[in-house]
């Protein structure tokens, strides 16, 4: 039996979506387009001299062994955030479903952070570590831990990875808390009395159902740690101590704000674009599987 | 009734129109200074708006200097570039090889008919931003050169002497240990570490920083801060930093809040950091000199400017140059020069606001606020004008990363620095290359 509804005009379905494919077409794929067509030019600053020069400017990204190296930096910085991201947020909203009282309040706090910047998480966390007098690196010292971002790589990677997840948590939080409150009672009170316990609960009936969230989640936090997080680099590190926190969104920022080569930033970009396409696929095509809807 | 309005205001335009043409004519100017320096940037227009009647200077905060730059090249290349552009230093290159953006102010000067003397201004501050022709391509506007500030409390809680402060490396090297001895835990560190380590440091011992005269001899220009004595001064930097005699801060000026806190005792930085220390340290603050090698010949020679200049963007109309060309000339005077250099502790434009300052006994009150002016009022070599490099935000980058490493001490200096070339050139080559035609 056939249950979609089939048009019968020929240009009304194309009327209704012309909006959206007006956004995506100037949003999307007219500065894409944009971005490859610059990326195969050598211009100077103000572009008043411009010379087409092929593939000369991605040669010369794959050429430069720190470009290739900042592809490492950007794996693990990716999977700590993203990982680290979902599990706590995910911790938080089977918390915040259980709390009874209070609920609102719970809720709203844990959503605050997402309406701050990306610059002002960097900073904020920044000082919270600076040392010698920022609260936490405070705190480690009087433990015997000496923290120290601006030379240690390890540090740095941590404080760039705490503010990233942080930044991230409410919005993964109110997904998952969304995706727990459309779990239906029925089937949990069933294997209440089932004699399940609450940790059997959770990963034998919640988890599977939460599967489509926290497959989206995983798409949408990699998408973010690949593209949103320069912000917080430029205002924490700089991308140092020498490169260990240079991830690629970063120098394609430094590249074309901070340096003014906006042919080699647009190669980057072109690069970063293949990259969050491929991984999207790649996600798609096999992560989606393990996905019941 | 209706009708009778728009006719009356018709015939009220009619009159509005002519009188529009003969209102002021507007300049727009984009800046980089915040806080108290926007104040400083603030009053000057309004002083200058309130000194005539034909023109007006309407200036407007854009951000960093990166940030101004960025948006001033988006803004040309939408056909709406500011009149006036103020650029910092490392930008220079940039602007000068830029083909019709701007107008060389030499030029503004000469076509207002107003009177010029390119000779009036500090040589060493106005010969970074003239061309090999002689031509006076943007206004030096705001110029600072890295001097030595110490902590004069800390001085004498070490049993040294506050009113010595050290004046060659060794004798730096020896304060630290002293200052540590007496339990500080960061003597000495530095902001703007190729500024103050190399650039400066290559220019104070007469040796190149790069190839070409520093780059003003052309864009086929290479790095050359590599020699046995850079490689000497690094190593000797490391060695403190192993000791914990030197103590890295971060990039940029990261190092200038802990010397103003009193968390460290010494640091190398810009010489505008006297209006924040004076402002916001609690201690006795002193000036010294930029250490130096005492063994090297020809040390010291003088050191280099940093800060930033005003350019006149192309495409406006005459009297809008003419408009720029006056505001430069008041800037020029020597009282508007001598109160601004007295106000932010920027470098002196013209010798005249130099003297005025000098004879009203400014430097004497105020001690260590000419050591600048005397680190810059030499007469300087082909060596030690500057530096002028394209993509020199990068080369500036690239050492910090490679220095990084010999700090956290995974590479030693002669590798670091030999890196930080390597890279570098690659920098120099592709801007020799994109700005070639």
């Amino acid at each position: 039996m056939e249950k979609r509804v089939l048009f019968k005009s020929v240009w009304l379905p194309w009327v209704l979506i012309a909006p959206q494919m007006a956004v995506i077409l100037v949003f999307f794929f007219w500065p894409a387009g944009q971005a490859l067509y610059q990326s195969l030019l050598l211009e100077d600053a103000f572009g008043s001299s411009s010379e087409f020069v092929g593939l000369e400017n991605f040669r010369r990204l794959f050429a430069d062994p720190s470009y290739l190296e900042s592809f490492y930096t950007t794996a693990i910085f990716s999977g700590l955030v993203a990982v680290s991201g979902l599990t706590i947020a995910l911790l938080l909203a089977v918390m915040a479903n259980r709390v009874v009282r209070g609920a609102g309040i719970y809720k709203t706090l844990l959503i605050w952070p997402y309406a701050t910047a990306p610059v002002v998480a960097g900073v904020l966390w920044l000082m919270m570590f600076a040392s010698p007098y920022g609260v936490l690196a405070y705190a480690l010292r009087e433990v015997g831990f000496e923290w120290d971002h601006v030379l240690n790589g390890n540090h740095a990677m941590a404080l760039i990875v705490m503010a990233a997840v942080w930044k991230q948590i409410s919005y993964n939080f109110l997904f998952f808390l969304a995706g727990l409150q459309s779990i239906p009672h029925s089937l949990i009170e069933a294997a209440t009395i089932d004699g399940a316990s609450p940790w059997k609960r959770f990963w034998s009936i919640v988890f599977p159902l939460l599967s489509p969230t926290t497959f989206f989640l995983l798409v949408i936090n990699i998408v973010y740690a690949f593209f949103d997080t320069f912000a917080i680099v430029d205002a924490a590190t700089h991308g140092g101590p020498g490169k260990d926190t240079s991830i690629l969104v970063y120098k394609v920022y430094y590249d074309g704000f901070k340096a003014l080569d906006i042919n080699g930033s647009a190669a980057q970009s072109v690069v970063l674009m293949v990259i969050v396409i491929t991984l999207t696929v790649v996600q798609f095509k096999f992560v989606e599987k393990k996905v019941n809807y | 009734m209706k009708h009778r309005f728009s006719a009356a205001t018709l015939a009220a335009c009619a009159f509005c129109l002519p009188l529009a043409s003969q209102a002021q004519t507007e300049v727009q100017w984009w800046h980089s200074m915040g806080g108290a320096l926007g104040e400083w940037v603030n009053d000057l227009a309004k002083d200058f708006n309130a000194s005539q009647k034909d023109y007006k200077i309407t200036p407007t905060f854009k951000g960093s200097y990166d940030e101004s730059m960025t948006a001033a090249i988006a803004a040309y290349r939408a056909g709406n570039a500011p009149h006036i552009l103020q650029v910092f230093e490392v930008g220079t290159a940039t602007m000068m090889a830029s083909k019709g953006a701007i107008k060389p102010v030499g030029e503004v000067m000469k076509q207002s008919g107003l009177p010029f003397d390119p000779g009036a201004y500090v040589p060493a501050v106005a010969g970074y931003y003239t061309a090999p022709n002689g031509q006076m391509l943007s206004f030096p506007f705001n110029s600072s050169t890295p001097v030595f500030h110490y902590n004069k409390d800390a001085f004498k809680a070490a049993g040294l002497d506050p009113e010595k402060p050290p004046t060659t490396w060794p004798e730096v090297a020896l304060a630290a240990a002293k200052l540590k001895a007496s339990g500080h835990k960061c003597p000495f560190t530095t902001s703007w570490i190729s500024w103050t380590q190399l650039e400066s440091f290559s220019a104070w011992h007469n040796v190149l920083y790069a190839t070409k005269n520093n780059g003003f001899g052309g864009l086929d220009t290479r790095l050359a801060f590599n020699t046995p004595l850079h490689v000497r001064h690094i190593e000797n930097l490391a060695n403190m930093a192993k000791t914990g005699l030197f103590v890295y801060k971060g990039r940029n000026n990261a190092a200038d809040a802990t010397f103003v806190s009193g968390e460290c005792a010494m640091a190398t930085g810009s010489s505008a950091l006297y209006g924040s220390v004076t402002r916001n340290g609690k201690f006795g603050y002193g000036i010294g000199t930029l250490p130096y090698y005492p063994d090297v010949q020809g040390a010291p020679q003088n050191t280099v400017i940093g800060g930033a200049s005003l350019w006149a963007m192309s495409g406006k109309k005459p009297e809008e140059y003419k408009a720029i060309a006056s505001f430069f000339s008041y800037l020029s005077k020597p009282e508007v020069a001598a109160a601004s250099h007295q106000r932010t502790g920027y470098l002196p434009v013209t010798k005249a606001s130099f003297e005025m300052t000098d004879k009203s006994g400014f430097y004497k009150k105020n001690p260590g606020t000419d050591v600048s002016v005397t680190q810059m009022i030499r007469k300087t070599t082909d060596k030690s004008r500057g530096v002028r490099l394209g993509n020199f935000v990068q080369i500036r980058t690239i050492i910090d990363e490679e220095l990084e490493g010999v700090w956290k001490g995974s590479k030693t200096p002669k590798d670091a620095l030999d890196t930080a070339v390597k890279r570098g050139n690659e920098q120099l080559e592709r801007f020799q290359k994109a700005n070639k035609s």
